[in-house]
């Protein structure tokens, strides 16, 4: 990465300031009318992809406050004549709401912290204890992420049945544990793999365990990386849809996005309602969104590279 | 865990004696094996097993058929279309949202990010990634009524701009999929966006300076510099949208059940309408495993095409 041509002397100003986009003001001088024409040119260009991309939340909001009358008469289009809660107030009268919530944070909460604690475990035996065969035990974990659930489900299914684990959430609990844990070791093994090895040699030579090695040395160093780890799992097993289809049958036991997909079946008809009921299945995605929008686009890069 | 702690402040590293092994690294892997075993490879194996009966599925009676599910299978018009149909899928979830997806992040990075501010950057990238984070069941409702043929969004649009025959988005065998494929393209940008934006921090911006001030415009830029750098990202993009559109379900389930007139099948909707609709288990479980297959086949072919430019690179 040391390309330096004669028309560019070495230089390096400092890196803070070229992110922004302050810097370089010689150049941007320089630039003529047409050049600087062309720059909004494309933020309109990216600005119209992003409404286009935010155009079905923009439908979902307005037509969730409207009442059936209002949308049956102005469309989908217009802002609510009132904004009202008539539609949420129907939505929350058909289904156990709170129920649902519960539902889906126990399990999506139980499976992201399961699925962190057991993708570390392993992850040391891998990264830091290095076994022979690591490469093949890392490959043959990552089958799991690449195998279709449908080629998992009907087994799984009749022996949830035969252990009495039909309809309960700590079917869809287990199976989550290892389906994320599977990727998770994946992606920690190949962390660990770089870890300082000074600071592991001095524990030892301290008399300290392999347990304690793992619970005093590595996790804490690790937890930036484990707790990216574990939003992400939390999200994915929040929004899973086929297995939890599959699994819980009933809406005492179902998750809040496969009861949405439930009432779509029953009713085609309540536009306005279904909105609301989809505005409240995303609301806590949505709000996850917000408060961990930094960890989730970092997190969706680490585990894709690398 | 009984291992006697020497007193914390040595003076120095004394050689004591090596700690014993209380447990062997192996044991920190049971708990894994354990639960892949028994949520992975046991279901796998026994899903292959059951590709071998004839079986309604609960306490029906499993008759033995060897390969003949999957010889119907070659010969399923239905099965293999709805393999024809991930062809579209890939193209419409990892195709085109990693082209439009790499071109946006080029922008976003290049040229917003400098002209506009890091901060106009990173919300335009959250408005893209967005949907991202939907669950698949809110988006297929959602768009379900998007799509809707009578009171949808879309068709009320096009009929204040006065198109009088609307189109049947989700009805219409022949543009079903093209549906479900818009839909999809607007599920999926917002990923290529994210990885390649931060893809592109590593590039060395010195490199984008010295092309500039050579004369290098924006695409020359992009074609030179941008995109060899961040060739594996965009790799490794494609491989896993490859395998989710292989994989695909929910949008399926929820928009079209596989309709009209089958034109919108796909092979784990195939499988799933033959275990839990049709009580064919042995079929769906044949089809599930050629399913499995097929996606390993598929990845591991781009990893060893990979592998093979990455030599012919040196």
């Amino acid at each position: 990465m040391t390309t330096t041509t004669a028309a560019a002397p070495v230089r390096r100003p400092d890196p803070a300031r070229r992110r922004d986009g302050r810097r370089r003001r010689s150049r941007d001088r320089r630039l003529s009318v047409a050049l600087l024409g062309q720059r909004w040119l494309v933020l309109l260009l990216a600005v119209v992809v992003g409404v286009g991309m935010l155009l079905p939340f923009y439908l979902l909001v307005t037509n969730a406050f409207k009442t059936g009358a209002d949308y049956s008469r102005r469309g989908p289009l217009a802002l609510p004549q009132e904004w009202t809660l008539s539609a949420f107030e129907r939505y929350l009268s058909s289904v156990d709401y709170p129920q649902l919530l519960a539902n889906s944070v126990l399990i999506a909460g139980v499976v992201a912290v399961g699925g962190v604690v057991l993708a570390m475990l392993s992850a040391y035996a891998l990264g830091i204890g290095r076994v022979r065969g690591r490469t093949w035990v890392v490959f043959v974990l990552l089958l799991a992420t690449i195998l279709p659930q449908e080629a998992l489900i009907y087994p799984l299914f009749s022996g949830a049945q035969a252990v009495g684990l039909q309809n309960s959430v700590w079917s869809v609990v287990i199976i989550f544990v290892v389906l994320q844990a599977a990727f998770g070791t994946y992606l920690l093994s190949s962390v660990l793999g770089t870890f300082p090895h000074e600071m592991l040699e001095a524990a030892r030579v301290d008399g300290a365990n392999r347990w304690v090695l793992l619970t005093r040395i590595v996790t804490p160093i690790m937890r930036p990386t484990m707790s990216v780890l574990l939003v992400f799992f939390f999200v994915w097993t929040w929004n899973e849809f086929f297995i939890p289809m599959i699994m819980l049958i009933t809406p005492k036991a179902q998750t809040i996005p496969i009861a949405l997909a439930a009432l779509k079946g029953q009713n085609t008809l309540d536009v306005t309602q279904l909105a609301a009921a989809s505005l409240l299945s995303l609301l806590p995605t949505l709000v996850f969104f917000v408060l961990f929008q930094r960890t989730l686009t970092r997190g969706v890069t680490a585990g894709a590279v690398k | 865990m009984t291992a006697t702690t020497p007193p914390r402040a040595r003076p120095r590293p004394a050689p004591a004696p090596r700690p014993r092994r209380p447990v062997s690294y192996w044991a920190y892997l049971l708990p894994m094996g354990v639960g892949f075993g028994l949520v992975v490879l046991v279901p796998f194996a026994v899903n292959v097993w059951y590709s071998l009966f004839s079986w309604k599925g609960g306490a029906a009676p499993r008759t033995w058929v060897g390969l003949e599910n999957y010889r119907e299978l070659m010969q399923d018009d239905v099965f293999w279309r709805s393999f024809g149909n991930t062809l579209y899928l890939i193209g419409a979830v990892a195709v085109v949202p990693t082209v439009i997806g790499l071109v946006l992040a080029a922008l976003l990075f290049d040229h917003i990010g400098r002209s506009f501010g890091a901060r106009a950057a990173s919300v335009l990238r959250a408005a893209y990634y967005l949907p991202q984070i939907l669950p698949i069941a809110v988006a297929g409702v959602l768009w379900s009524w998007i799509l809707e043929t009578r009171d949808g969004a879309l068709n009320s649009v096009l009929r204040s701009l006065g198109v009088t025959t609307l189109p049947d988005w989700l009805g219409d065998p022949g543009i079903a999929l093209w549906s479900i494929m818009l839909m999809l393209v607007w599920l999926q940008i917002g990923y290529p966006v994210v990885v390649l934006m931060s893809a592109l921090q590593r590039v060395d911006p010195e490199l984008y300076e010295a092309a500039e001030l050579d004369g290098a415009g924006w695409w020359r830029r992009f074609r030179a510099i941008t995109v060899p750098h961040i060739r594996t990202d965009i790799y490794v993009v494609v491989l896993t949208a490859t395998i989710g559109a292989m994989k695909l379900f929910a949008p399926v389930l929820i928009l079209t059940r596989g309709g009209p007139e089958s034109s919108t099948y796909v092979p784990s909707f195939f499988s799933y309408r033959n275990f839990f609709e049709l009580s064919r288990v042995g079929y769906g479980a044949a089809s599930a495993t050629v399913l499995a297959v097929v996606i390993g086949l598929v990845a591991g072919g781009l990893i060893f095409w990979q592998a093979r430019s990455v030599e012919a690179d040196r």
